[in-house]
C-alpha cells in the first residue's frame, strides 16, 4: 500500500513541478530583492524589519495560493484526462489515491517553503553584511564598546531563531488549506467552485475565533446570528491560531509548548479533513 | 447526498470536540505575548475595508510595513499630522515591534518638534514653542505606550530616558527611565552609568547618584570611563566625602 501511495505522491509532485509552479520563486525573489533595494533608504533596523515583513507575508500568500489552486485542480483534471479511471481500475483504494495526491502536494509545499526561506535568508544575510561593513567604517574611530553595541544592534535585528517556528507554522497552515481544499473538491462540481469556497473559508477561518468566543460567551443577539456564529465555530478551522509570524517578525519568542500545540492543531486538522475527504470520495460516482 | 450530510455532521462534531483545545491554545498563545493586537472598529476606520480584511487575514505585518513606507513618504513631504496618524495605525497593527515605537517617538520628538519651532507660517513664537512641546509630548507618549506593550525590553526605556534628558531636560525622569532599563537582563552596561549621570544633575539626589556610580566604579576597570570618574569626583566635592574614601583614579 505504501508503495502505491508513494508512487502517486511522486507522480503528483512531478506533475506539479512540470506545471512550473517553481516560477513563483522568481516572483518571490524579485519581491525580496526589490524590497531590500528599495528599503536601503531607511534606517538599518527598519530595513531588516521591512524585508522580514515583505518576505514572510509573501511566503504566506504564495504557499496559501499554491495549496488552494493546486489542490482544487487535482480531481477535475484527473477526471478530464481520465487518468483517475486508469488508476482506480487497478488495486488502488480511493483513499490511497487521495492520500498520494495530498502527500505529493505537502512535499511540494515543504520544498517550496524551504526554497523561499533560503532566498529570504540570502537576501537578509547580504543586507546584514553590507550594514555591518558600513558600521565598521563609520565607527572605526569610536570606542570598542560603542562599535560592539552598534554591531549587536544590526545582528539582533536580522536573524533570530524565532523565525524558524514562524516559517514552519506558515507551512502547516498551507498543508491545512491543502487538506481542506481536497475535502471541498471531493463534492465540488468544478475547480472554480472549489477555489471560491476555499478562499471564502480562508477569510471566514480567520474570524472563527471571534465567532467562537461570541457564541460561547452567550452575547445576547438574535437567534439566527447565534446559529450563524455557532455554525462558523463548529465547521470552520481557527486560522488565526496560525498567524504567529507577525509577532515573530517583531521579535517575540515562541515558547516550545505553544509551537508544539499549534503544530499538533495543524496536523489534526489535516488528518481529519483528509479522513472526511476520503469518506466522501469513497461514495462519489465517477 | 447522505454521505455528504454525514460528513458535514462529522465535521461539526469534530469542531465541537476541538473547541476546548482551540480555547486553551488561544489562551496559551496570548499568555506568551502572541496575537495580542486588537482589531477593532477604530482600526477598521483607519485602515479602510481592504486593509482591515488584509489585517484579519494574517497580513498584519506586511500591511504595517506598507503603512510605514507611507509614513516615510509623509516624512519626506513633512506632513507631520499624517505621519502621526500612520504611526498610530502601524503601532496598533504591530505593538510588539520595538522599532515602530522607537521611530515614531523619534520622528515626533526630534523631527516634527524642530519643524514646529521653525514653522515660518506661525508668527507667534509662543505658539511655535507650544507646538514644539506638543510634539515632545507625542514622542514621549509613543515611547510610554511602547514600554507598556513591551515591558521586558530595555530598549524603549533607554529611548525614553534619552528623550527626557535631551528634549525635556527632566533629569529625574530620565534617571528613572535609565534605571528601569538597566534592570533588564539584556541591557548594555552604559545604561546604568547614564542613570548615575542623570541623578547627579538632580538637586538633592547627589548621594543616590554617588552610591550608584561608586557601585559601578567598584565593578572594575571596564566601568571606569572618563565621564564616570569626573562625575564621581564632582560628587565627592559636593558631598564632602572624606579623602580616604575618595576614588584613586586621576582626574581625566
Amino acid at each position: 500500500m505504501f508503495t502505491r501511495i508513494s508512487a502517486i505522491a511522486r507522480n503528483t509532485f512531478t506533475d506539479l513541478v512540470r506545471q512550473k509552479v517553481f516560477y513563483i520563486l522568481l516572483v518571490f525573489a524579485l519581491c525580496a530583492i526589490g524590497s531590500s533595494v528599495f528599503m536601503a533608504q531607511l534606517r538599518v533596523e527598519a530595513q531588516f524589519q521591512m524585508i522580514k515583513d515583505v518576505c514572510l507575508g509573501a511566503m504566506s500568500i504564495f504557499t496559501s495560493l499554491l495549496a488552494i489552486l493546486a489542490t482544487a485542480n487535482f480531481l477535475p483534471r484527473d477526471v478530464e484526462d481520465r487518468t483517475i479511471y486508469t488508476l482506480l481500475s487497478k488495486p488502488v483504494p480511493r483513499f490511497a489515491y487521495l492520500l498520494g495526491k495530498l502527500a505529493g502536494l505537502i512535499v511540494l509545499l515543504f520544498l517550496f517553503t524551504v526554497l523561499m526561506s533560503l532566498v529570504f535568508s540570502t537576501v537578509l544575510w547580504l543586507r546584514e553584511q553590507a550594514a555591518l561593513a558600513q558600521i565598521r567604517t563609520e565607527f572605526s574611530a569610536a570606542p570598542a564598546e560603542e562599535l560592539q553595541q552598534a554591531l549587536k544592534t544590526v545582528t539582533d535585528s536580522t536573524f533570530n531563531a524565532n523565525l524558524v517556528p514562524g516559517i514552519l507554522i506558515i507551512f502547516i497552515k498551507s498543508a491545512l488549506l491543502a487538506a481542506l481544499t481536497l475535502l471541498i473538491s471531493t463534492f465540488a462540481t468544478s475547480a472554480l467552485f472549489t477555489v471560491m469556497i476555499a478562499a471564502a473559508i480562508y477569510f471566514i477561518g480567520h474570524l472563527q475565533a471571534t465567532a467562537r468566543e461570541a457564541w460561547l460567551s452567550g452575547v445576547d443577539t438574535q437567534w439566527w446570528t447565534r446559529i450563524l456564529v455557532a455554525l462558523i465555530s463548529l465547521l470552520f478551522p481557527d486560522l488565526q491560531a496560525f498567524n504567529l509570524a507577525d509577532d515573530m517578525i517583531a521579535g517575540a519568542a515562541i515558547p516550545w509548548n505553544v509551537f508544539l500545540e499549534t503544530f499538533a492543531l495543524g496536523w489534526t486538522y489535516v488528518a481529519v479533513y483528509f479522513a472526511l475527504a476520503a469518506f466522501v470520495f469513497s461514495g462519489r460516482e465517477l | 447526498m447522505t454521505r455528504k450530510a454525514l460528513a458535514i455532521l462529522l465535521l461539526a462534531v469534530f469542531g465541537a470536540a476541538m473547541i476546548p483545545f482551540q480555547r486553551n491554545l488561544d489562551a496559551t498563545q496570548k499568555a506568551a505575548g502572541l496575537r495580542q493586537t486588537t482589531l477593532d472598529l477604530d482600526l477598521r476606520e483607519r485602515l479602510g475595508q481592504m486593509g482591515f480584511l488584509a489585517a484579519l487575514s494574517g497580513f498584519r505585518s506586511p500591511l504595517a510595513a506598507y503603512l510605514w513606507i507611507e509614513a516615510h513618504n509623509a516624512w519626506e513631504r513633512t506632513e507631520w499630522g499624517r505621519m502621526a496618524g500612520l504611526f498610530d495605525t502601524v503601532t496598533t497593527l504591530q505593538p510588539r515591534s520595538l522599532l515602530y515605537w522607537d521611530m515614531a517617538g523619534w520622528h515626533m520628538a526630534w523631527n516634527a518638534s524642530v519643524a514646529a519651532l521653525d514653522d515660518k507660517t506661525q508668527p507667534s513664537e509662543a505658539l511655535r514653542i507650544r507646538n514644539q512641546r506638543q510634539y515632545f509630548k507625542l514622542g514621549r507618549d509613543y515611547l510610554e505606550r511602547g514600554i507598556k506593550n513591551n515591558p521586558d525590553s530595555y530598549f524603549l526605556k533607554e529611548r525614553l530616558g534619552i528623550l527626557l534628558r535631551d528634549k525635556l531636560e527632566d533629569h529625574g525622569g530620565a534617571a528613572g527611565a535609565f534605571l528601569q532599563a538597566s534592570q533588564s537582563a539584556d541591557s548594555p552596561a552604559y545604561i546604568a552609568r547614564f542613570a548615575g549621570y542623570e541623578l547627579a544633575k538632580c538637586p538633592g539626589r547627589e548621594q543616590e547618584a554617588y552610591d550608584l556610580l561608586t557601585k559601578l566604579y567598584d565593578k572594575g576597570p571596564e566601568e571606569r570611563k572618563p565621564s564616570l570618574i569626573s562625575t564621581l569626583k564632582e560628587l565627592e566635592k559636593k558631598l564632602d566625602v572624606p579623602p580616604q574614601q575618595r576614588i584613586n583614579s586621576p582626574q581625566p
